[in-house]
């Protein structure tokens, strides 16, 4: 007989971190009456069990002796829960992926418990304090529960687990050969496809000319294909472009006279991957084509790099959203064949200390935002065991309702070991996860604007990961690579199989069993296991011969195989459930259907707000609020939670300093299994407000600045890659697509300067939201530029912390007038003015400076960027516990009118705030200045300063007035001051 | 001359090629098995001088840090683990692989009665990855750090790594008997306060021994700092006090078996 029992893990450990980390985010709700409060796990098992077996599952298993005690009962069905007092219950909706359930459930069984059937977990929360039910539903709305994935009780929770469904075979045939165009357009929306007429028009064609109607799966096949998301409609468009001002495109790469009209062929192949094919760099070994970039590590290793983003999921589910982006794009770099050695993460939030009524209906609090995400980074990257090594995080009020999630993943891998050729007659593997109902639809939905009642209506997109199947996964993948087992891989993201399958054998044909696919729990319908999106999950082509071998590498592993189809040969997408063939189209019209679009696109300066400035500027004052606008403050908070060591190759950290806990410009690691003093460097540019200017400057500067973060440590600049990840609007919108066209000219022209390519790009568009008045909100254009830069010893590395008093301090570079966009406006409440303009002979002193760092001529380089000078000089001085003194008078400089426009900003304010490109403080021994100075001469490069003993950072101006005087504790204090996450 | 370690990894083990790598520097000659392949052959286990189990999050760390791992090693390599240590050939747990030595009993030991001892979350509730400094304990009879008199950095990367004895007396017993081998510190001298310690153990323990020494386990991760340019300030020349030494003494020990 079957019963369901629950067992209350209770603790009695003494202090409980979880209540202390609870009530310090109750705090910020303004609940005054919490005065304690009491966390326990709860287990729900359902099954045909003795007391006995219960007793054994709850003391063996659920619980920790020493600091914790089990309470047990059986649960009635049908009753509603006892109530209780101050109680509130999270658990997960049925079907959300529960590990610890999973685990549970096989452990019993090697207890000799067989009839253990369903476990689900939750939590229990007890209050003290005089709290009305109204406090406790805030409680678990604001900050418990995600009733996108989670529902709670206020008092004992009714356990929910999977119902019990039979196997379904139902596929509709869509009657469409018949439609209006209207009709069209009313199918594609009531069934969630998002695709335009044109699109449905040329399914229409294609089934007429088939003489039948396409099934659901075929119509959701094509949706998923010709997504956004998954085919890159917009970057792939023609682009009738309209420019109405702005700067001129400068450097090698581009044109003579910028025409005010053009016609560009497509942003992808006319820009981004057109520098990379101009460039002709050898050591690229792939670049767009794959599921990440490759370049040439050494004469032995590769090493791969991609960047993704999961922002819509975040929005909804941070935890979950950020979770599997991470994981995402880890399966792309085992999707090349690579082992993960890093993971790179970039947020965008809306600011944590926002005013609750200033959150749009629907959408979540950023401050609970930035905590779920950073969990979810967390938990992923740490337990695959992936430093999380490079990153930033940025606040504005903008992302409120859009939050960015960039990850990204670097692999390394022997060369000549990855394949992607699959042949007729081998078999389609699938590895890892099973399949459920979670993320349908995902690649249609991450196409579509948010709305405010989003999460409820498409929440099944979101889900939660299970890193440590994928662990299994990766392990096995490369035992399978070193022997040589598969002839192509690729992993299952947006679109599932559909994806996955569809895009491996599009030049060869498939035939696949759906029935053959496992499944989290039965009842899905044949579409719904085709395009279902459940995380963890790879395919690849084996021979048949292989599959023994491959068969004993994943019981080794744990890990859960099958063979669910084959390559045919024969060009067709042809799908059985049952054997009853439930899709059958051609490869051709599936992947090359597709209409091609021409958009339109114009781009006008934009008008912007004038920052506001008090008729004289405490500059000190000016610079303790820069270091502690959440931008630049210390990030230590999230870093530490990111394991930054496992692997043992992080030789650069991304705190350094006296006492770690500088700012570093990059991370490098060495690689213990190369074996040699080689290393990577791996840093990112990006600075929305630039943007919100000029994305043609955005894309300059954010190239600039990749690569300085990394010459800075000692990569070299004639070896950097580049990621591009776009996050724009709507590029229906002619406003938001002329952006972007500036945006990718940016990116081509500053590649072709600094001899940059990219070998991999992603583009995430439609981040807008409406929310519940109907008023559209859009991000600021958020261009991600990630680099990885080698170095040939990583033994000549340099970090940021001054290192003697005594040294002498350069500045590299010239400073201009170039305030627009920058922190010190933005303190201000501005952004208009001049953003930083491309310094096309940049690479030039990039060189040089990296020959000095070769020389070992430099004991600390730090790069100039928000905040130009007076920040960068501050974060050298706190990470290295010295003073620095600083003299304006020498510093290279373009020209700065005395007074810039109507805001009278001085120049000594230029000279400690602009934030012109290309720019470097660096740190060198008195005897090693002349050396220094031979290796930089010819550029823009003059000594400004001095280390000092004394601990404080004093920078006088060009009329020898002294601007800042301040403690470096003071400065350091403000940096620590403001909350991250 | 190159005692064979057994580098013993769970699905979810993550810190096994830095394990490898350290006992490989150390002069061992590391090789790596699945829980599943040992399952298969538990024999196997006699053939090595040496157990390692390493870091990561076995089992995904579901029902609690190392418990499922634990769970193994009771029900499936009880009697061979019992042969080994009884041999006594040494057996080093390090984060991970020490939740899972608490767990089974076989730390503080001896494993055949109740939990003296376990490993939970850290007081600040949260996972926490940063550089510490572990004092040897010159009268611990533990094989790793006998004779060791320099003090170690390496890094902790854990979330329950807070060491909870039972009770007073088993902390006064531990302590009595040398099994404290490494404890949390700082480089003045003074205590070991948060972030020094960096998860709130009882008595500022890092790791310990069972009652022989030949049995131990840590939270800090000594494998991460073998080499110099693993230490967080090589770049202002700081040099030495790496990890290595702990293994270089358990492979030393173990070739004179």
């Amino acid at each position: 007989m079957s019963e369901t029992f629950r067992v209350e893990v209770y603790w009695h450990g003494g202090v409980d971190g979880r209540v202390t980390d609870l009530l310090d985010q109750i705090a910020p709700l303004g609940i005054e009456g919490v005065k304690g409060a009491r966390v326990s796990n709860l287990y729900f098992i359902r099954g045909d069990l003795a007391s006995d077996d219960v007793e054994r599952i709850a003391w063996a298993l659920l619980t920790d002796p020493v600091v914790e005690g089990y309470l047990w009962t059986r649960v009635l069905d049908h009753a509603t829960g006892a109530a209780a007092d101050s109680v509130v219950e999270v658990g997960f909706h049925p079907g959300v992926t529960d590990p610890v359930a999973t685990h549970l459930l096989r452990r019993a069984r090697l207890l000799g418990i067989e009839g253990l059937q369903a476990v689900t977990t939750a939590t229990r929360y007890q209050f003290d304090g005089d709290l009305s039910r109204a406090d406790l539903d805030r409680l678990a709305r604001e900050l418990l529960c995600n009733t996108v994935i989670q529902s709670y009780t206020l008092g004992e929770l009714q356990p929910a687990f999977v119902p019990d469904a039979a196997p379904s075979d139902a596929v509709d045939i869509v009657p469409i050969r018949d439609l209006t165009g209207d009709q069209l357009r009313a199918l594609s929306t009531d069934r969630v496809l998002f695709l335009s007429l044109p699109e449905m028009q040329a399914i229409q064609s294609e089934f007429r000319a088939a003489g039948r109607d396409p099934t659901d799966i075929e119509l959701e096949i094509l949706a998923q294909t010709w997504s956004e998301h998954c085919l890159h409609k917009t970057f792939k468009a023609a682009i009738d472009f309209h420019r109405e001002g702005g700067m001129p495109r400068v450097g090698p790469g581009a044109p003579a006279v910028t025409p005010n009209r053009e016609t560009v062929p497509s942003l992808i192949g006319g820009y981004l991957r057109a520098a990379t094919e101009r460039l002709a760099r050898p050591w690229v070994r792939s670049a767009f084509v794959d599921n990440a970039g490759i370049i040439d590590f050494d004469d032995t290793y590769e090493v791969s790099f991609k960047a993704e983003t999961h922002n819509h999921p975040s929005a909804l589910e941070p935890f979950g959203g950020a979770n599997t982006g991470v994981g995402g794009v880890i399966r792309d770099i085992i999707g090349v064949s690579a082992k993960p050695i890093a993971n790179t993460d970039v947020l965008c939030f809306g600011p944590l200390d926002l005013d609750a009524d200033r959150v749009p209906g629907g959408s979540l609090h950023p401050r609970r935002i930035a905590r779920g995400v950073v969990a979810g980074i967390e938990d992923y990257g740490n337990k695959m065991g992936i430093p999380t090594v490079s990153g930033a995080i940025l606040y504005d009020e903008d992302y409120v309702a859009n939050p960015l999630v960039y990850c990204g993943c670097v692999g390394i891998a022997p060369k000549g070991l990855h394949c992607n050729a699959p042949r007729p007659g081998d078999r389609i593997v699938a590895l890892g996860g099973r399949t459920g109902r979670d993320g349908i639809h995902g690649a249609t939905f991450s196409s579509a604007e948010l709305t405010h009642d989003t999460g409820t209506t498409v929440g099944s997109v979101v889900q939660i990961g299970d890193p440590i199947t994928e662990k299994a996964v990766l392990d096995a993948i490369l035992q399978a690579r070193d022997e040589g087992l598969y002839t192509a891989i690729t992993d299952c993201g947006a679109g599932g199989f559909s994806s996955a399958v569809g895009e491996m054998g599009k030049d060869v044909g498939v035939d696949v069993e759906l029935q053959h696919i496992p499944l989290k729990y039965p009842g899905l319908r044949p579409w719904e296991i085709w395009l279902s999106e459940a995380q963890e999950r790879m395919v690849i082509a084996v021979p048949e011969s292989n599959l023994a071998r491959l068969a004993e590498i994943c019981a080794t592993y744990d890990v859960e195989w099958t063979v669910i189809g084959f390559f045919s040969g024969d060009g067709t997408l042809r799908i059985r459930y049952g054997g009853t063939i439930v899709a059958d189209m051609p490869m051709d019209f599936v992947h090359e259907g597709w209409p091609r679009l021409t958009l339109s696109a114009v781009w006008t300066p934009p008008t912007v707000p004038d920052p506001q400035f008090p008729a004289s500027l405490d500059l000190e004052a000016v610079l303790l609020r820069a270091l502690a606008h959440p931008d630049v403050a210390s990030k230590e908070d999230v870093i530490r939670r990111y394991d930054h060591e496992v692997q043992g190759a992080t030789v650069v950290k991304p705190l350094v300093g006296l006492l770690d806990d500088g700012p570093s410009d990059a991370a490098v690691l060495r690689p213990l299994m190369t074996g040699g003093p080689r290393g990577l460097a791996l840093g990112c540019g990006i600075n929305p407000h630039y943007g919100q200017l000029d994305p043609y400057a955005m894309a300059w500067a954010a190239v600039d600045e990749a690569l300085r973060n990394v010459v800075a440590v000692g990569a070299d600049p004639e070896r950097v890659a580049l990621l591009d990840n776009f996050c724009w609007g709507n590029p229906a919108l002619p406003d938001r697509l002329g952006g972007l066209v500036r945006a990718a000219q940016g990116c081509h022209d500053a590649a072709l300067a600094y001899g940059t390519p990219f070998i991999s790009g992603k583009d995430s568009l439609n981040n807008e939201f409406v929310d519940a008045q109907g008023v559209k909100r859009t991000i600021p254009p958020t261009l991600l530029i990630s680099s990885l830069g080698m170095v040939d010893d990583v033994r000549t590395c340099v970090t940021m912390d001054l290192k003697q008093a005594g040294d002498a301090v350069y500045l590299v570079g010239e400073t201009r007038a170039e305030l627009g966009g920058s922190l010190l406006h933005r303190l201000f409440g501005g952004l208009s003015g001049t953003p930083p303009a491309p310094v096309p002979d940049a690479p030039e002193s990039l060189r040089a400076l990296h020959r000095a760092i070769g020389q070992s001529l430099v004991r600390a380089v730090h790069d100039l960027s928000e905040g130009g000078l007076a920040v960068a000089g501050a974060e050298m001085a706190l990470a290295g516990h010295l003073g620095l003194a600083l003299d304006l008078t020498a510093a290279p400089r373009g020209a700065i009118s005395p007074s810039l426009g109507s805001n009278g900003v001085d120049t000594d304010t230029v000279l400690l705030f602009s934030e012109s490109s290309a720019r470097f403080l660096v740190e060198v021994a008195p005897e090693a200045g002349p050396a220094f100075e031979a290796v930089l001469a010819g550029q823009p490069c003059a000594r400004v300063g001095t280390v000092t003993p004394d601990q404080r950072l004093r920078i006088t101006g060009v009329e020898a007035a002294v601007l800042i005087d301040l403690p470096v504790e003071l400065l350091a204090a403000a940096w620590r001051s403001t909350e991250v996450v | 001359m190159h005692p064979r370690v057994l580098i013993l990894q769970a699905t979810g083990t993550n810190r096994d090629g830095d394990a490898a790598y350290a006992i490989e520097l150390a002069g061992g000659t590391p090789v790596t098995l699945h829980v599943n392949q040992l399952r298969a052959h538990p024999e196997l286990l006699q053939q090595f001088q040496m157990l390692l189990l390493p870091g990561g999050f076995s089992y995904g760390d579901a029902l609690g840090a190392g418990r499922l791992l634990a769970a193994d090693m009771r029900w499936l390599f009880q009697e061979p683990l019992a042969a080994f240590v009884a041999a006594g050939k040494p057996v080093l747990g390090i984060c991970n692989g020490f939740q899972a030595l608490v767990k089974s009993g076989w730390l503080p030991g001896p494993p055949d009665g109740a939990l003296r001892a376990t490993l939970t979350r850290n007081v600040s509730n949260r996972f926490e990855c940063r550089w510490v400094r572990l004092d040897p304990n010159s009268s611990s009879p533990c094989v790793f750090t006998r004779g060791l008199t320099e003090p170690i950095t390496c890094p902790v990367a854990h979330g329950e790594g807070r060491f909870v004895p039972r009770d007073e007396t088993t902390l006064a017993e531990l302590t009595a008997a040398g099994q404290v081998a490494v404890t949390y510190a700082t480089a003045g001298g003074s205590p070991p306060t948060y972030p020094a310690n960096p998860n709130g153990s009882t008595a500022d323990i890092a790791g310990i021994c069972n009652a022989e020494g030949t049995v131990f386990g840590l939270m800090p991760h000594p494998e991460d700092h073998v080499l110099p340019e693993q230490h967080p300030r090589w770049a202002r020349g700081e040099r030495g006090h790496l990890g290595l030494a702990l293994f270089e003494q358990g492979v030393r020990y173990a070739a004179g078996l």
